[in-house]
């Protein structure tokens, strides 16, 4: 009898088991009450504030389709995408940036939106030609660009002061940028001029570009980390690790660059207007253009929201994406400061959302950027150049050897 | 593991039943045993054993974007023959083992041995070793991290105070991976300590009362009758711990990290592993690696099955 009753509780908490795993898929995909709920993938938490708010606001209009986001830091972000994207398991709705979208398109795991666009009269021309084209694979647009960001230079006032230098403005050249971190770092008090980080869109791939150098040829065969003038630019931007002007990598990977900056131990560093949150609690930083090189570059690159091609539910998710690219959407984004706005036409209440710091700076730098590669193996190149830039920044090699490395590493993955 | 041998008594009473109702007592029996642990071996076969036959076979494959792959026979282990980095990260899990196991184990042993004593307070000290062990591995390797951290960190602070300038514990490559190593060794002495306290109290009380009739010392007593009487458990941890530490993983992730100076001379064959299967999507030569992991498992347990013949005593 004992027995019966134990075999029979083990049937019953096996089927309970299993009935638990098909229930929660029911209750993703029923729509019972005509309720959605749709996931939304995305990457910065700092922005999660904007969006929730977006989200609200998209719901005022569509109370039927709940949006539920789901934060994955960026450095495991694509790796998690692209094992939940073989499992078919994405959001429905997720970030996309330049450097992934070619490798999603072509695998067929995002949707195109050219044709439900077309359909639904949905204007591709609110945008910055360049970010859609950034998006556009085979002729097909895959993603409603977001926002858009290129590359400021950002400095702490305090650490100016203190040394009386003046402030860095738009007349500043590399020279300039060099003469000043001399000035500015303090070893007795730990300040350091310049952060040379080990970052591309963000640090040494604006270097390249003012210098003439170029990462991936335009036809996307051929990597230029080689190139001599890449090369030059790459040893300007590393010299000042060398010369004791910049944290060491090491201490670099310790604490975040940024947290030494926002913390008034590195007077000036490259970062991008999603710092902007961040950085404006502290009322010492400012931002202006970055200096010239040879010629004036930043680089440009901005977001997009795609769809996940095995989504149960795009209809709604369509929405939300037309949604989020819509002017209101761009208006919460531009008002509380967190990003620049794709949506033509808010940027200027960005600008106007942080008073204290000079966000024309980035507007103005538009003029002159250079879209970030989109190759399909972009991602792959960008795991490379940290795996082998890293030994040059750390000054175990040679900034030739590595670049050689780098770039016999990253034609590999292009020929693909 | 050989399993300990249990004694079982047969009252005599029993013996003496029927032979043919035993028998198909017997069948009836297995019956009912094989249907109690089939939940049990039908999560296993789906979650272990279908995986690793999958794995073994995608060590075969090469993997391109979501989930394509090819069949390019022995081309992974090929390659392998030729990856320096994969030498160097079954070197850097070598060290990793040579100091976490021993260490770990006697640190571990010595500590179950004093808080078995009649002491003051010793729930308190163990549970205050037992912490770190119901902690989380992602939690316990942050915290380490700032008490690292060069310039900022607790632990420089406290050797400037004496004069020291420390070094730079996680990016030092000649130091970083023996910094990753204390840790490890610290959050798992309290998990070893456990199985140890259960191991000393399974030792009858009569050979301490023996032994301290014949005038031995506690030196002696515990190198003649504690460390032989624990052998079986000692055993039993030796193999599990270093099955642990050949797996090692998170606090190398956690602690060094992507761009560190200190990779290359820290990241263990798991880790190499994640980066294949996961960061670089080379998922083919990952399982490649794996099942090489695997092997070397399973040879260097078969090893110790036979060495303990030496050293383990089983009553």
């Amino acid at each position: 009898m004992r027995k019966w009753l134990i075999m029979l509780l083990t049937v019953v908490l096996g089927l309970l088991g299993l009935a638990g795993c098909s229930d929660s898929d029911k209750a993703s995909s029923d729509a019972k009450d005509g309720k959605v709920e749709i996931t939304y993938g995305i990457w910065d938490k700092k922005q999660l504030p904007a969006i929730e708010d977006i989200i609200k606001l998209f719901n005022e209009k569509h109370p039927n389709i709940k949006v539920k986001t789901e934060i994955t830091p960026y450095g495991q972000y694509f790796q998690k995408l692209e094992t939940a994207a073989t499992g078919g398991a994405l959001p429905d709705v997720l970030w996309m940036n330049g450097a992934h979208v070619t490798q999603y398109a072509e695998g067929k795991v995002i949707l195109p939106l050219s044709d439900m666009a077309k359909k639904d009269n949905y204007s591709l021309d609110n945008y910055p030609k360049s970010l859609i084209d950034l998006y556009t694979v085979d002729g097909k647009v895959y993603g409603i660009p977001k926002d858009y960001d290129t590359i400021g230079f950002w400095y702490n006032k305090k650490i100016f002061d203190d040394a009386g230098v003046a402030y860095p403005d738009e007349t500043w050249d590399w020279t300039k940028l060099k003469e000043t971190a001399k000035q500015l770092t303090n070893k007795d008090k730990g300040v350091w001029g310049f952060a040379s980080t080990i970052a591309n869109q963000e640090g040494y791939y604006n270097f390249i570009w003012q210098n003439g150098g170029y990462v991936i040829s335009k036809d996307g065969k051929k990597a230029g980390f080689d190139d001599p003038k890449t090369v030059e630019a790459l040893k300007f931007y590393t010299s000042f690790i060398k010369e004791g002007l910049s944290p060491t990598q090491a201490q670099m990977t310790e604490t975040a660059a940024s947290e030494l900056f926002s913390s008034g131990k590195v007077a000036m560093m490259l970062d991008g207007p999603w710092m902007v949150p961040e950085y404006k609690k502290n009322p010492d930083l400012n931002v202006t253009v970055l200096p010239k090189g040879e010629t004036r570059a930043t680089a440009i690159h901005g977001l997009s929201n795609v769809i996940a091609a095995n989504t149960k539910h795009k209809d709604a998710a369509w929405k939300f994406v037309q949604f989020l690219g819509s002017k209101e959407a761009a208006e919460i984004y531009a008002k509380t400061g967190t990003v620049i706005p794709a949506f033509n036409g808010a940027q200027d209440t960005w600008v106007k959302s942080v008073p204290s710091l000079n966000l024309q700076a980035f507007i103005d730098a538009s003029e002159y950027s250079v879209p970030l590669p989109n190759a399909k193996s972009t991602g792959e190149i960008w795991q490379y150049e940290v795996d082998i830039l890293k030994k040059a920044w750390s000054q175990e090699e040679s900034i030739e050897d590595a670049a050689k490395e780098l770039t016999k590493k990253a034609n590999e993955a292009l020929s693909k | 593991m050989k399993e300990i041998p249990l004694q079982t008594e047969v009252k005599p009473a029993k013996r003496l039943k029927a032979a043919s109702l035993a028998k198909t007592r017997k069948r009836s029996d297995y019956f009912w045993a094989y249907l109690m642990i089939a939940p049990t071996m039908l999560g296993l076969a789906i979650f272990y054993l279908w995986p690793i036959i999958q794995n073994f076979y995608f060590s075969f494959t090469e993997w391109g974007s979501f989930g394509q792959y090819e069949w390019t026979g022995l081309d992974n282990y090929k390659r392998m023959l030729e990856d320096a980095t994969l030498l160097q990260s079954f070197k850097n899990t070598g060290i990793y083992i040579i100091f976490t196991v021993p260490i770990g184990i006697f640190l571990s042993i010595i500590i179950a041995v004093l808080l078995n004593q009649n002491i003051k307070g010793k729930s308190v000290y163990r549970t205050l070793y037992f912490l770190p062990v119901i902690t989380m591995p992602a939690a316990i390797a942050m915290v380490w991290k700032w008490l690292y951290n060069a310039d900022y960190g607790l632990l420089n602070y406290l050797l400037s105070l004496i004069g020291i300038k420390g070094p730079q514990w996680v990016t030092d490559p000649h130091i970083a991976l023996y910094s990753v190593i204390a840790v490890a060794i610290w959050s798992g002495i309290g998990y070893n300590m456990v199985i140890f306290l259960s191991g000393l109290q399974g030792i009858p009380k009569m050979y301490y009362e023996a032994a301290e009739i014949d005038g031995a010392g506690p030196v002696t007593v515990f190198f003649k009758i504690t460390l032989p009487l624990l052998s079986p458990v000692i055993f039993f941890v030796t193999i599990m711990s270093l099955i642990g530490a050949f797996q090692v993983f998170d606090l190398i992730f956690m602690m060094i990290g992507k761009g560190s100076t200190a990779l290359e001379s820290t990241q263990s064959i798991v880790y190499l592993f994640y980066q294949h299967a996961f960061v670089l999507n080379d998922k083919g030569y990952a399982a490649a690696i794996a099942v090489l992991l695997l092997i070397v498992i399973l040879i260097i347990t078969a090893i110790q099955m036979v060495l303990q013949k030496k050293w383990v005593h089983y009553d």
